[in-house]
């Protein structure tokens, strides 16, 4: 298991059979579409898959749910309650599964939370230092979609766009569709940055799913089949 | 300037902070520093470690299901201290107060490494804190304290007594193992982070006199004095 930065040192080094697949990408880009069907594909193929995303973990989402209501929540102590929660499910549920061999598909990573708080000003240095115990993943994808497209996609589902979403807490722009799009490209700039840093492997995803399904399951099985070898 | 980087902000106030392990009297102290500073019509502000109403739930929550681990803990700390940072200290400091906190960075980096975390990634985690003006650390002999604390409250908990980290299964046993770890680092960072040591075993009195002797020291400075 390697990690980024200083890792976890109480763990030691623990022995790892199992593999971390990321689908980075926005809210709306087809995510938790593309994950649900290769976790069926994948299982199908006979490799054993468990989930992960973020603000799941059971101790700590809702805390974060009751911070973005309370007035006042500053960034900083925002995005240390998502490290948290992205702490919590790395060691009590990614590492055990990984220890255990299984394939985890994780619905999102550090990168989009490194994003939301560099584009909000964060130093981009102490964000990335933050997640020095973050396990590297094996293979991570990002979806690109460009965000008005987004922004219909989302329209499609619900009449409303999110509010941190669509970046209103920044003041970017005087109206909700125009600091959706504005936010949506400072995240994919930001995203564009961390590709070769972090290698992400861009896959457009203003496909039909199956074809964008098509292409992952590919790449994956092709991974897989090399580490075999 | 904070603790990480060189840049130098217009802060008015003064930050004083005290550290020490349990029943080391820091608070007694800070209290008494407190009445001092307001007895001298300065505006001052108190804060404490692991007080913000952000984290309270979820530490407690986690402590009952016992699935805190050293990093969340840590992370779960290092979210209450930005908390207090982002909300009171560093608007007071701005706005001319003189701010005390009981604890401060460096219990994070006394506690968080004895549970095993990096000591390196600790620190860039609290980068961005402020340097005090003063930090006031009242190092007293383990067992001194130890029995302090056992004498008035002989109920110690989990995690309080360090009891995650298996030093011990008697839990007096590892709350003994844990202070002392704890005071091992606090002596390092003496030297490397400028701590002002007090003696802790002397009288409450003679404490409280050297601490207002060094505060009255920022006095002298001219500024943050509040109107007289």
């Amino acid at each position: 298991m390697k990690f980024y930065g200083r890792g976890l040192p109480y763990l030691g080094a623990p022995e790892v059979k199992g593999r971390l697949i990321v689908i980075e990408g926005p809210d709306a880009s087809g995510r938790s579409t593309q994950i649900s069907m290769l976790t069926e594909k994948l299982e199908a193929e006979g490799h054993a898959v468990v989930n992960t995303g973020l603000k799941r973990s059971e101790l700590i989402s809702q805390g974060i749910i009751n911070a973005k209501r309370s007035l006042g929540t500053g960034k900083r102590t925002l995005s240390l309650l998502y490290a948290a929660d992205f702490a919590d499910q790395l060691e009590n549920k990614i590492i055990p599964a990984l220890r255990s061999g299984y394939l985890v598909l994780a619905d999102r990573y550090i990168y989009t939370l490194i994003a939301r708080d560099v584009v909000r000003g964060m130093d981009r240095k102490w964000c990335h230092d933050l997640f020095g115990f973050a396990v590297v993943p094996d293979l991570i994808f990002s979806l690109e979609v460009s965000p008005p497209e987004l922004v219909h996609r989302v329209f499609q589902r619900q009449s409303t766009l999110d509010f941190y979403e669509a970046g209103m807490d920044m003041g970017i722009a005087e109206e909700m569709y125009s600091s959706f799009v504005k936010y949506q490209r400072l995240i994919a700039t930001e995203f564009r940055r961390m590709q070769a840093r972090y290698g992400m492997i861009p896959v457009k995803g203003e496909r039909p799913p199956l074809e964008v399904e098509a292409e992952l399951e590919s790449r994956i099985l092709n991974f897989l089949a090399a580490q075999t070898k | 300037m904070t603790i990480g980087s060189r840049t130098q902000e217009t802060d008015f106030g003064k930050l004083i902070a005290v550290e020490g392990i349990d029943g080391s009297g820091k608070s007694t102290q800070v209290h008494l520093l407190e009445q001092w500073l307001r007895h001298e019509k300065l505006r001052v502000f108190k804060t404490e470690w692991n007080s913000s109403e952000v984290v309270k739930e979820i530490t407690s929550k986690g402590k009952k299901k016992g699935t805190l681990t050293p990093t969340t803990f840590s992370l779960l700390h290092a979210t209450d201290f930005a908390d207090r940072y982002e909300r009171n200290i560093l608007p007071l400091l701005h706005a001319g107060y003189w701010v005390l906190s009981d604890r401060y960075v460096y219990t994070a980096y006394a506690r968080d490494a004895v549970r095993g975390c990096h000591p390196e990634w600790i620190r860039r985690l609290y980068s961005f804190a402020k340097k005090p003006d003063i930090v006031f650390y009242f190092q007293v002999p383990v067992d001194i304290a130890v029995n302090r604390i056992l004498a008035g409250r002989p109920k110690l908990k989990y995690y309080e007594a360090g009891m995650d980290l298996s030093l011990s299964n008697d839990i007096y046993e590892s709350y003994r193992i844990f202070q002392s770890r704890i005071t091992k680092i606090y002596d390092s960072l003496v030297r490397s982070d400028g701590l002002i040591v007090i003696d802790g075993s002397l009288a409450i009195e003679e404490q409280q006199r050297i601490v207002r002797e060094q505060a009255a020291r920022l006095l002298a400075d001219g500024y943050a004095q509040g109107p007289k």
